[in-house]
């Protein structure tokens, strides 16, 4: 009870206003390190933190004041307590392809990195599980599990470059999420270090584990709980056959429907993925996908299983897709013609960094019957800010990629883009959705965290954080607003010349 | 309705923070018929059921919003008569269980191998804390990465954490059809078999073993079924008999679960679904492909544990035995820490159940 009360104590000033960390010795800090950390394990050298001074939302970046790249989890240990002591703030780093600057280091602190940590240290197919390293790429374990006809489900577009560990901590998703689940649904269990130095198995080999599930806390929590050493993954049997269906429509707004009647029919794709017209024109011009053209917006709806079952779903797919109004229904015959579909849409980011000097991605999740709603809604705002926004939606589950178009080089236009997408997650949230579906809040999206959250359920977070680390050095100003910074508001755009890994195809 | 419910739930929050003034212990309950699950309930019972009502249901969303008091048959019947289901298919254990309830014992049914578990369908929660505040977590959306998941937290959490309100759940659509096959195989084969099977695209949604025979439901597409039901072989169970099997396996009233042991108790074991057989003197019923399973037994708890952590798994007392030790799998130290100051977050007074999920809290 007396931990309570003081803690409780404690409160106010932590939710109100970040902790000032400028205090700290470096060079204690370095000497600190260096005890705990063979040669090439630390680096401090301006030059060396280079690298890492930022994520995939390179528009932030900021140098840490070292760099740790541990051999074993006996080093992170001793980086996590000596942190701990020295009351310097850590930040855990994967492959850094987050796009909302989970990674982004902390001025004041030691960039974590889980690079070393590249190893699949069991692969089971009998049990279909895979024990991985955290620095292990998502592809590799879908890679290692391929010659058992088993796979890794969860296929962000980033998954060549992207880690198991940054998965879990963005609760990552991909294409086939709407039937396969996201990184939360496809775990058993970590293994992690928390900043006080201790090690916890959350979750278990078996299906559930006693207690509060943890797991899920863990999951998405941004590295603000603790550091990720191990975590154990369900493989899924590979389906025999994938085929995808395309459907054009002559309205945005029938398209938005035809994906509800998909779903009314019983029907739960492998995929469902929407672009609007800018954004299929913007990617045949790029990839030559053979989209039509004068389509107002296109639907890629993919079935997969034995064959018997495919050819079941695909007629049933198209029945519906004709009723809904589809002026136009092709099935890819070849796989092949089934990755021509795809290509199209894979290439939606890089597409809108050709036609624009500038764009800026958003990542609201609404309720799928608000799918037109929103279209139209960010139609209008393309002329209220003069601007013009493509549209590329996982779909299925309701996940809205708007890019916003624009020049920074022009007066005006950068400030105009900010309001744009500002006003689209505003839409999102007040349509019953969220500020973001996959790409994380980072830094990126923490104010408008205030948008969705109430004071209350603020603090919750905050005290939520605190059960894990309560001196509040994971990855401090990151996911959660402190009550003052919820009355500012201010963001910044992804610059498309920026953005690292330009050749990954973009979701 | 809604005016009414504000009522309820703001006499209700009076009632929370006058009980964390006085330090009186309250006990979330439903339609009590999980009372006999975790250790033994204490605590003046505060009954959800007058918040009751789908608050909103969406087929071609695949969610609903429904109140925490609401009958869970009330809500199955409504998604059913929609073609759609709770696919973890929870179990009621008794005509009163309510929504809220199912949720905070977290348990799922037959189909949790193929389809997850609870906790994986719950999209957002809204309660009511310790401190009497009301708290919306996720939403009602799929994809959600806002904040933590806090709403997942609450499934197992058996009333230790606040009461609830609201849950969303996302539904999916019943499978269009189904088939029961039957197999003579040994606990080992059946294990064996069962992972074998798991690693192949085929649509198992359901399995159960005792006495020497397994039980394994397929659902899906006409074509898939069809098609597994010629490579698996077996013996086929008409469409009445299978349905009335896996309701009972689900409710637990098959004659196999209504056996008493003398002295012994009925285990739940948690277990890597390929862990060999225990090895441990009593009864078993196998399900999940071998990651649920059920011992009847009146081996002393202490070796109980120690076999089934050895297999990499955890054991829970179910039914019977002695529910004032114990009752779930004992947390090493670090992540007790944890879920005390997760207990202390939610509620600071530790007025809610206390020591239903655990002696320390
Ligand atoms: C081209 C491109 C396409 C993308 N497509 C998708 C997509 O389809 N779906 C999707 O969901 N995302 C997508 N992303 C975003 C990104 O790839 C994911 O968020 C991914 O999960 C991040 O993994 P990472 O290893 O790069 O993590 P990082 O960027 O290094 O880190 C991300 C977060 O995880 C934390 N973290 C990393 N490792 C650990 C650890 N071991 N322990 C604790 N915390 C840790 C970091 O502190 C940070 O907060 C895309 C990104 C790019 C650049």
């Amino acid at each position: 009870m007396l931990d309570i009360q003081t803690r409780q104590d404690d409160e106010p000033t932590a939710f109100e206003q970040e902790a000032d960390f400028s205090g700290i010795d470096k060079v204690r800090l370095i000497e600190a390190l260096a005890r705990v950390l063979p040669v090439g394990a630390l680096m401090y050298d301006p030059e060396d933190l280079r690298p890492y001074e930022c994520d995939g939302l390179a528009a932030y970046r900021r140098m840490p004041l070292a760099v740790a790249l541990p051999y074993d989890e006996a080093q992170v240990v001793a980086v996590l307590r000596t942190c701990h002591e020295l009351g310097v703030p850590v930040v855990a780093r994967g492959a850094g392809t987050g796009l909302s600057g989970g990674a982004l280091p902390h001025e004041c602190g030691v960039l974590l990195s889980l690079a070393r940590f590249n190893r699949i240290v069991h692969l089971d197919p009998h049990s279909r599980t895979a024990v991985v390293q955290p620095g292990v790429r998502n592809l590799a374990i879908s890679e290692a599990a391929a010659p058992h006809g088993l796979y890794y489900a969860p296929d962000p577009s980033s998954q060549i470059a992207c880690t198991i560990g940054g998965n879990v901590a963005e609760n990552a998703g991909g294409v086939h999420c709407l039937k396969y689940g996201l990184t939360v649904h496809n775990l058993l269990r970590v293994r992690a270090v928390t900043i006080e130095g201790e090690i916890v198995e959350i979750g278990s080999h078996a299906l559930d584990a006693p207690g509060y599930d943890l797991l899920a806390l863990m999951t998405g929590s941004e590295g603000m709980l603790a550091v990720v050493t191990e975590v154990t993954v369900r493989l899924t049997p590979r389906p025999r056959l994938a085929q995808c269906v395309l459907a054009a429509f002559d309205d945005v707004i029938k398209a938005g429907e035809a994906v509800a009647e998909i779903i009314a029919a019983g029907i739960i794709p492998a995929g469902l993925e929407m672009m609007d017209q800018p954004a299929t024109a913007a990617v045949e011009e790029f990839v030559h996908a053979g989209y039509p053209l004068d389509a107002k917006a296109i639907l890629l709806c993919e079935s997969d299983g034995t064959p018997e079952e495919v050819a079941e779903e695909i007629g049933r797919m198209c029945a519906v897709l004709e009723n809904a109004g589809a002026t136009e229904v092709r099935v890819s015959g070849s796989e092949a013609e089934r990755m021509k579909f795809w290509a199209g849409r894979k290439a939606a980011f890089p597409a809108a960094g050709r036609i624009s000097p500038d764009y800026y991605c958003m990542d609201g999740t609404i309720p799928r019957k608000r799918l037109g709603e929103m279209l139209e809604a960010i139609q209008a705002m393309e002329g209220k800010y003069g601007l013009r926004c493509i549209n590329v939606f996982h779909a299925g589950d309701g996940n809205l990629h708007p890019l916003i178009l624009f020049d920074a080089g022009r007066e005006g236009e950068f400030e105009r883009a900010e309001h744009f997408g500002a006003e689209i997650l505003e839409l999102s949230v007040a349509l019953g959705g969220t500020i973001t579906g996959e790409h994380g809040v980072g830094i990126e999206k923490i104010n408008q965290m205030c948008s969705q959250f109430a004071t209350a359920e603020i603090r919750q977070f905050f005290r939520v954080k605190a059960a894990f680390d309560p001196a509040g050095l994971l990855n401090p100003g990151k996911a959660i607003p402190t009550l003052n910074r919820c009355a500012e508001y201010g963001r910044m755009p992804v610059r498309a010349g920026h953005v690292p890994y330009p050749d990954i195809p973009r979701f | 309705m809604s005016e009414n419910i504000d009522k309820i739930v703001s006499e209700w929050a009076g009632r929370i923070r006058a009980a964390a003034s006085e330090g009186v212990a309250l006990r979330p309950r439903g339609g009590g018929s999980k009372d006999f699950y975790g250790r033994a309930p204490t605590g003046e019972v505060f009954d959800t059921t007058p918040c009751r009502g789908i608050v909103s249901y969406e087929p071609s969303e695949l969610v609903v919003t429904v109140r925490a008091g609401t009958p869970l048959a009330e809500l199955e019947a409504e998604l059913a008569a929609r073609g759609q289901m709770l696919a973890f298919e929870p179990p009621h254990f008794g005509p009163g269980a309510t929504v809220g309830g199912a949720v905070a014992a977290g348990l799922s049914g037959p189909r949790r191998l193929a389809a997850g578990a609870l906790r994986d369908f719950v999209l957002g929660v809204k309660l009511l804390d310790g401190r009497g505040q009301v708290l919306r977590f996720g939403g009602q959306v799929m994809k959600n990465v806002a904040g933590y998941d806090v709403s997942r937290l609450m499934a197992g959490s058996l009333g230790t954490l606040g009461v609830l309100l609201e849950v969303s759940l996302k539904v999916l659509p019943r499978p269009v059809e189904e088939a029961t096959l039957r197999f003579q195989l040994s606990e080992a084969e059946a294990i064996a078999r069962l992972n074998d099977w798991g690693g192949q695209p085929l649509p198992i949604s359901a399995s159960a073993w005792a006495d020497g025979v397994l039980t394994l439901r397929l659902s899906g597409a006409a074509a898939a079924v069809r098609s597994a039901r010629e490579t698996l072989g077996g013996e086929g169970v008409g469409e009445a008999d299978a349905q009335t099997f896996w309701h009972a396996v689900r409710e637990q009233t098959l004659p196999w679960f209504g056996v008493d042991v003398a002295g012994g108790a009925l285990w739940r074991l948690s277990l890597p679904t390929s862990a060999a057989p225990l090895k441990l003197a009593g009864e078993q019923f196998i399900e999940w492909g071998g990651g649920q399973r059920w011992l009847r037994s009146g081996v002393p708890a202490a070796q109980i544990r120690e076999r089934v952590a050895q297999l990499g798994g955890h054991a829970s007392l179910f039914r019977g035995g002695a529910r004032d030790g114990a009752v779930f799998h004992p947390l090493p130290a670090p992540l007790m820490t944890i879920q005390r100051r997760l207990k202390a977050a939610f509620d600071p007074s530790g007025i809610f159940s206390p020591g239903r999920l655990h002696q320390e809290f």
